[in-house]
Parts: structure tokens; C-alpha cells; sequence
């Protein structure tokens, strides 16, 4: 079954956020990295970069193809997780913990209500 | 309306995840790429290639008219033998690129690409009607009528002989399917209904291609399924179909080959035979063999941390754009990115270093020797 943790919120494009204070973590969801399968390769974005929330600012390689990956939050990349650089397994093994993706300082919080909630997500991809 | 093969519930049954492919339902994978890759690489794998089309050509003209019509040369088919071959137009461009079995005295089955057989049947009644003893040849695109798997893997060989029982009853005398050498092919029987075996495949691993009605062809699989459970076989897709044939550096249509490319640049000209006589597209071809090309199609693999080729991506050399990626992936079993692309023929020399642009930022990779991967 797929896992979608109740704390966290949750972008259409299979983005999850975990927001503490003004940081939010962002990582895709479970769902998504089923849906891509044996991911091989990350790009993430620079940190010190300044992202709009709904842009496009990394990308995930598949065996098969290479997808987007849509900033459910705009704001300053903080920090990026440097293990999938050698690890990009992480993302299918633990997509909610080890397998984040960077974390941004929070430009507006209204972005982090817009998204939807567990339930909403899971009813979004039929769980 | 995509088409479906006789094997479409089975697919469903199976968890296939399905895609769209050359026009046809198709599933891209049951489980993951990469484990039914490794799965083929270490034990064995069947695939559902119903897609692809089934043309028989027969008669006492058949050979002259084949030999006329594709690359290769026919005549060095005994019955019960195969061959990879090419089907080019006068350019010399490739219409598609398929399997020859030589399967009943003067009778020929042609295995050709599922995204083709249109075409292919076009141009096969246009050469029909050009060809002096058009009478003499019979022609039958039996696509709809017949299914087709691949079964592939170093394990098939311990099982393959129980879901086909027996000798071979036409083609290649066998006692047994795994008598057959690489290329042969022989005809079994499957609840009464004669099915073909070849010992060929698209993986770079020991395998059999079995072409059966569409009626049968679900039965075959299922037994394959079920026999070859204790050696470890698996339903594979396209997915893995695709990362398999480009560690082995066999070329797709539509990828390494199409109309505007020539067996001679995608380094196929082996199975050019400029010796038997005149076919379609050969002065051009002749011409390429002796004089070389402009651009060949290479092999490469990524140097270092990169992320993997993907077709339409540029080839530099020195700072400029030199050519273009057609076929791309991480390659399961190598651990980095592989791919082929055409670049200038001085460039297409193993051991040269290529760039390639992914998105905006160039790699290295180093232009290898084919094939990427060769079974041990």
C-alpha cells in the first residue's frame, strides 16, 4: 500500500513538504517514486538559489525517463541532501526520511496552505 | 484505439504496467527495469513480442525476390536457418530491419518491426509488382494471426525443452528445442497447432523466439511461466527489452535505424551482401562501403557521475556540436549511463572522448567499442 504520512502536506505533482518553524523539507512522495521506478540519478538545486513555488528545480532519472520535479514552496534552497548524489536508491527505499530532497527557508507561508492535506493526497491518487 | 496483443490479460493478470508503444498496449515492466533486467542477465526473462509482425513469403521465386528486396543474402539459408537482414529503399535508407527464417523448402518467414508493418507491407507489394516473376512469389502479412515471445536468460536452456517437448517436426532436425544452434529454427507442436522456435533474441543472452497463433501464444507463455518458475524466469517488458538490447548495441528502428540512415553508418554493413547480386538501394551501399561515411553511429558510455543519455541529446567534440544521441539509459548491469549516437566517422574511433549535453551542462563520455555488454 501506498504510505502517506498524515504530518506531512502534499503538492498535485507528488511533492511532499515537511514545514518546522520557516524551513520547509521537500522531498516526492512514495506514490510518485513507485510510479518512477528504480531511480539512478538526482539533480538537485544549488543551495543559495531562490525557488518560486510550482518551478521547476530538479530533476529525477528513472531507468527510463527523466522527470521534473515541481518546488511546492517558494524560497531559499538552504540545504540539499547530498547522500542521493551517491545514494539516488534512497528516494525509492526512503522516500519520506533519507530520501529528501532540499530544504528551503520559507518566503510564504501561504504557500504551505495551498497544498493539500494526507487525506486529500491519497484520495488525488486513488489510495 | 492502441491494439493489443492476444497477451493483453495476461499483462493485467501479471500487475504490467502498460504503455503506449509503436501504436500497441504494451507492458513497459511487472516489477521494477532494473530487477527484470538482472533477472534476464542471471537466470531468464519472457517477453510478449506480439507486436511484432509475421509476413510469409513462399514459392519458387521467393529467394531470387527476397534477395532483390533485403540486404543480406538469402541464399546462405538452408532450411531451418535464420538471419538478421535489412530492408532499404534506393537511397539506401533502412525501411525497417527484421529476422529471416528460412522455415519450409522455398517457404520464408519475415519478423519485422511492429511499428513498420505498415510500411513494410507497402513496400514489399510495391517490389511484388516490380519483381519480373512476381508470379512465382507468395506474399501473406499474417501479423494478426500470430503472437510471438522471446524468452531469454543462461537458465532458459534447463527448461526450455520441457514447455516444448520433443523433437523438431520441419526446419532444423532436433531432437530437442535446446539441440537447435544460435540462428536455427524448427517447428514444434502446441495444443495441434505448429508454433516456430528460433534460437535468437534481443538481449545478448541465450534465449528462443517462439512465433505461435494467436490463439496458442497464450498458452506457450503461461507454460513458460510456469515451468520455468523453479529456474527463476520472470515477465519482463519493454523496459528491460530496451536496456538489454542497448547493452548488447542492437539497434531499434526508429533509433539507431531509419529512412535516412544507411545500414553502412548505423554499423550494421555486415549484413550487407554487396556479392550476390543487385538488390534495393545497393549502389548506394557499395558506394558507403568503399568510399566510408560522413557519420557513424558509436557506442558510448558516461565517465564519472552523470545523469544517464537519453536520445535527442547533443554529442561536442572540442567545444561544438557534433551529433546527436538516438538510444540512451543507465545501464543496469555496467552501473553508469550508455547510449549510442551518430558523430563524424573521424571521431567514431573507441577510446575517444565525447561530450554530451544534458541539460544545458556537458559530460564526458568515452565512444567504446561495440557491444557495451557481452555475455561471458
Amino acid at each position: 500500500m501506498t504510505n502517506v504520512p498524515a504530518d506531512l502536506k502534499y503538492a498535485k505533482s507528488h511533492e511532499w513538504v515537511r514545514v518546522s518553524g520557516d524551513t520547509a523539507t521537500v522531498g516526492i512522495t512514495d506514490h510518485a517514486q513507485h510510479e518512477l521506478t528504480d531511480i539512478v540519478f538526482v539533480e538537485l538545486p544549488a543551495a543559495g538559489r531562490t525557488v518560486k513555488a510550482g518551478e521547476a528545480c530538479a530533476v529525477v532519472e528513472s531507468v527510463k525517463t527523466a522527470s521534473d520535479i515541481y518546488s511546492p514552496v517558494g524560497g531559499e534552497i538552504l540545504e540539499v541532501n547530498g547522500a542521493l548524489a551517491g545514494n539516488p536508491a534512497l528516494v525509492n527505499k526512503e522516500s519520506y526520511t533519507g530520501g529528501w530532497f532540499y530544504k528551503v527557508k520559507l518566503a510564504n507561508p501561504a504557500d504551505v496552505s495551498a497544498l493539500m492535506n494526507a487525506d486529500t493526497y491519497k484520495s488525488q491518487i486513488g489510495g | 484505439m492502441l491494439k493489443r496483443t492476444p497477451l493483453f490479460e495476461a499483462h493485467q493478470r501479471l500487475g504490467g504496467k502498460l504503455i503506449e508503444f509503436g501504436g500497441w498496449e504494451m507492458p513497459v515492466q511487472y516489477t521494477s527495469i532494473s530487477d527484470e533486467h538482472h533477472c534476464v542477465r542471471k537466470a531468464a526473462g519472457v517477453f510478449d513480442i506480439s507486436h511484432m509482425g509475421e509476413v510469409f513469403v513462399g514459392g519458387d521465386g521467393a529467394e531470387a525476390f527476397l534477395n532483390a528486396t533485403l540486404t543480406n543474402d538469402v541464399r546462405k539459408l538452408a532450411v531451418g536457418l535464420g538471419q538478421y537482414t535489412l530492408m532499404c529503399n534506393e537511397a539506401g535508407g533502412v525501411i525497417d530491419d527484421l529476422y529471416v527464417y528460412h522455415v519450409a523448402p522455398g517457404e520464408y518467414l519475415l519478423i519485422i518491426n511492429a511499428s513498420r508493418i505498415d510500411a513494410d507491407w507497402e513496400w514489399l507489394q510495391e517490389r511484388h509488382r516490380a519483381f519480373a516473376a512476381a508470379a512465382s512469389v507468395t506474399m501473406d502479412q499474417a501479423s494478426d494471426r500470430f503472437g510471438a515471445i522471446a524468452v531469454q536468460g543462461p537458465r532458459v536452456a534447463e527448461f526450455i525443452d520441457k514447455v516444448l517437448p520433443g523433437p523438431s517436426l520441419a526446419g532444423t532436425p532436433a531432437t530437442l528445442v535446446t539441440d537447435l544452434a544460435k540462428n536455427q529454427v524448427g517447428d514444434w507442436m502446441v495444443d495441434g497447432k505448429r508454433v516456430y522456435v528460433g534460437r535468437t533474441g534481443y538481449t545478448g543472452e541465450d534465449g528462443f523466439e517462439i512465433v505461435a497463433p494467436a490463439e496458442t501464444i497464450g498458452d506457450v507463455f503461461d507454460r513458460v511461466l510456469a515451468i520455468g518458475r523453479d529456474f527463476g524466469v520472470r515477465p519482463s517488458g519493454l523496459g528491460a527489452r530496451d536496456t538489454l538490447r542497448t547493452e548488447a548495441c542492437f539497434p531499434l528502428y526508429g533509433h539507431e535505424l531509419d529512412e535516412k540512415r544507411t545500414p553502412i553508418e548505423a554499423g550494421v554493413g555486415f549484413f550487407v551482401s554487396l556479392g550476390k547480386g543487385d538488390f534495393v538501394g545497393r549502389s548506394v551501399l557499395a558506394g558507403q562501403k568503399a568510399d566510408g561515411v560522413a557519420q557513424r553511429c558509436v557506442a558510448f558510455k558516461m565517465v564519472g557521475a552523470a545523469p544517464p543519455p537519453r536520445p535527442g541529446y547533443a554529442i561536442f567534440v572540442g567545444g561544438e556540436s557534433v551529433g546527436l544521441v538516438v538510444s540512451g539509459t543507465q545501464s543496469p548491469t555496467l552501473a553508469c549511463g550508455i547510449g549510442m549516437g551518430y558523430v563524424p566517422s573521424g571521431v567514431a574511433v573507441p577510446g575517444t572522448v565525447v561530450e554530451i549535453e544534458i541539460r544545458g551542462r556537458r559530460f564526458p563520455a568515452e565512444v567504446v567499442k561495440k557491444p557495451l555488454y557481452k555475455k561471458a
